[in-house]
């Protein structure tokens, strides 16, 4: 009688101790938050995160993925507060649409218990996440200083087009300036084209009217970069230059992979780090693998050699 | 004394002129500081490329001060745009797999767009008029629906028209009449049919009537639901011209496509003298209004004395301050009364 009660209560403690292998015997669930798909790189985002969910399920039959999307931080503040409440989660995985106002909001998540992966854009506080997924925004723009660099042998002029005047861009673009200093390379001038096509377009129609001689664009995104070639073949100068974008659009890549002259390279911010973050939580979860930490995602460059690696078809992006 | 009358007679017929010429005037200021920040203003590729651009907000902007001058307000015009363009890429890639890439099919994806913007624009009127909702809540409506179901269409990325049907559509933005670029003789043909609507018909009158007063305009025995979803209407037809020849530019719709499209549709009909409350309204004001906006980027593009982050600046200070040179004149001749 004693001896049952106290195995009981031993049971009881364990569980206590142990909220995910009680959890586990039932289901595990992820809760997974991410932005509205309103351009093309989150998208991309949105179509890996539900690829990801259905191999992870198929694979995983004890676990139970969450997908919620929302267009800004408000939103996305609401979804956290439902997943813990309504869905109970034990772990998180977001890409906040803002890291600072969602630095709380993400708090109280890691405050009720459950695991937190924090995908692309840091926190205020990074302490709070038990992972970080993210992709090297100065890598970025020092791989294109480089390939620049090398492809012009050191010298001409350029032009850049950058993003919107957030962090991500200033990032991008303070890494780029350093990959070209110290060498005869001349930024002719550099405005933002807000990551749009259209605005890439007409930003660009500006330059070539403006400048008569530009040896190489950098475009930073592949969708400026759809509307700088359309510009360049407006003005007949597609044999005066060639143009580097950035993130890995698939149109892009099957430029690259066709060795088409004015996109030679692109250099990769793949959208698909939400299924490394994915993977990597569901893994921790089922297995109690001791993960903990950082993970970089690289910004290789995507040459016409290595193209194949990094073209889905399939990808709305 | 009769002298004295002529005098202020006189000087009253200078300030209404100026108004009239006002936006004129700002354009011509605008021009002259264009030519000033970069020589490169003046080439023919860089003249060629503002009204080629303008063409798209301007021909939403005509249809937009049909409503305007109606006392009415359409928000969701780059939405409709977004959706319109997006459904004619749709329709197109699907009978391209059917068909030979050809005439046929263009012509088909442009009479979709001419059958979605009627349709789009009917809605709108005929929920603002006999659903009795106020037209910023209905368009304001159509606006998150049409921008939700492009993003749903083209599954949250792009999409693109293919290669061989692009090939035979491209022209239709990229090639030139006697030098004048397609777009640009569009936008012309709209202007003037606009103008000869707003100002020369019965149903031009009556969108001024129903501006100025609404109910005077019911008594008067002018149909003012039907006048009103009218405007709603030439509005629609007006966005789906604009995509008719924005669609071949860069051949693709997404989600980010016509943002914000309704706010510069509205400052150039505003520029352009027209009031937004209703009862007064211009389309050559509108015109030369659009060309502001347009050139004003323009110009910021041909210069890096000015810091990127300023941009918004300049462009609120000109737009605030070319409508003020028009309101400060009439004020002023409210006085001289």
């Amino acid at each position: 009688m004693n001896f049952k009660r106290k195995a009981i209560a031993a049971a009881v403690g364990i569980m206590m101790a142990f909220p995910s292998a009680a959890a586990l015997a039932d289901k595990f669930k992820i809760g997974v938050s991410i932005p509205t798909a309103t351009h093309g790189w989150t998208g991309g985002v949105n179509f890996h995160a539900k690829e990801t969910k259905a191999r992870l399920e198929k694979v995983y039959p004890d676990l139970e993925i969450i997908l919620v999307t929302a267009a800004d931080p408000t939103a996305q503040a609401n979804d956290l507060e439902d997943l813990v409440s309504i869905h109970a989660i034990d772990a998180l995985v977001i890409l906040p649409t803002d890291g600072g106002p969602l630095t709380d909001p993400i708090r109280r998540v890691k405050e009720s218990g459950a695991l937190v992966t924090v995908v692309d854009r840091a926190l205020t506080d990074n302490t709070i996440h038990d992972v970080y997924v993210a992709g090297n925004n100065p890598e970025l723009g020092a791989v294109s200083a480089k390939y620049i660099k090398k492809a012009l042998g050191g010298k001409g002029n350029i032009v850049i087009l950058r993003g919107l005047p957030i962090v991500i861009d200033e990032e991008r673009f303070d890494a780029f300036m350093d990959g070209i200093k110290d060498t005869d390379i001349k930024v002719l001038d550099h405005k933002h084209a807000n990551w749009n096509r259209d605005d890439g377009f007409t930003v660009m129609q500006d330059f070539l009217a403006r400048f008569p001689k530009i040896d190489a664009v950098w475009a930073q995104d592949d969708d400026i970069a759809l509307g700088v070639i359309e510009a360049v073949k407006q003005a007949g100068r597609e044999d005066e230059l060639f143009i580097v974008g950035g993130a890995g659009m698939k149109d892009i890549i099957k430029r690259v992979m066709d060795g088409d002259r004015l996109t030679p390279v692109d250099v990769l911010y793949p959208p698909s780090m939400i299924s490394t973050a994915m993977e990597v939580t569901a893994l921790k979860a089922v297995t109690g693998a001791p993960i903990k930490g950082e993970y970089i995602v690289g910004s290789p460059l995507i040459t016409k050699e290595n193209a194949k690696d990094y073209y889905f078809p399939n990808s709305p992006f | 004394m009769s002298s004295v009358t002529s005098q202020l007679d006189q000087k009253l017929g200078l300030k209404l002129d100026l108004k009239t010429v006002g936006p004129f005037l700002a354009l011509i200021a605008l021009f002259v500081l264009g030519i000033l920040v970069n020589q490169a203003f003046l080439s023919t590729g860089n003249l060629t490329n503002i009204l080629t651009r303008s063409s798209f907000i301007g021909i939403i902007a005509v249809g937009a001060t049909f409503v305007i001058t109606a006392g009415g307000i359409d928000l969701s015009v780059g939405s409709m745009a977004a959706f319109i363009s997006g459904c004619m890429i749709v329709i197109m890639n699907t009978l391209a797999a059917t068909m030979e890439p050809g005439i046929m099919i263009v012509l088909a994806g442009v009479l979709a767009s001419i059958i979605l913007g009627t349709a789009a624009g009917f809605v709108n009127g005929f929920l603002t008029t006999k659903g009795k909702i106020e037209a910023f809540i209905v368009t304001l409506g159509t606006m998150g629906i049409y921008r939700s179901l492009v993003t749903y269409v083209a599954d949250g990325g792009t999409l693109s028209l293919n290669r061989a049907t692009r090939d035979v559509y491209r022209p239709v933005y990229y090639d030139d009449f006697l030098g004048i670029p397609f777009p640009v003789l569009v936008f012309l043909v709209v202007a003037v049919l606009g103008y000869i609507i707003l100002n020369r018909t019965v149903f031009g009158r009556h969108c001024f009537a129903i501006g100025s007063n609404e109910n005077v305009a019911r008594y008067s025995a002018v149909h003012v639901d039907r006048v009103k979803t009218l405007t709603y209407i030439v509005q629609g037809l007006c966005v789906s011209i604009a995509t008719i020849i924005y669609v071949p530019r860069l051949g693709s719709a997404s989600a980010q496509t016509g943002t914000l499209w309704e706010l510069e549709a509205i400052a150039a009909v505003i520029i352009g003298g027209t009031v937004l409350k209703g009862g007064y309204g211009r389309i050559w004001g509108t015109v030369v209004g659009a060309l502001i906006l347009t050139m004003i980027g323009n110009i910021l593009n041909l210069t890096d004395s000015i810091s990127n982050y300023l941009n918004g600046t300049v462009q609120g200070v000109i737009i605030v301050v070319a409508v003020f040179l028009q309101r400060g004149s009439w004020r002023l001749s409210k006085k001289k009364k």
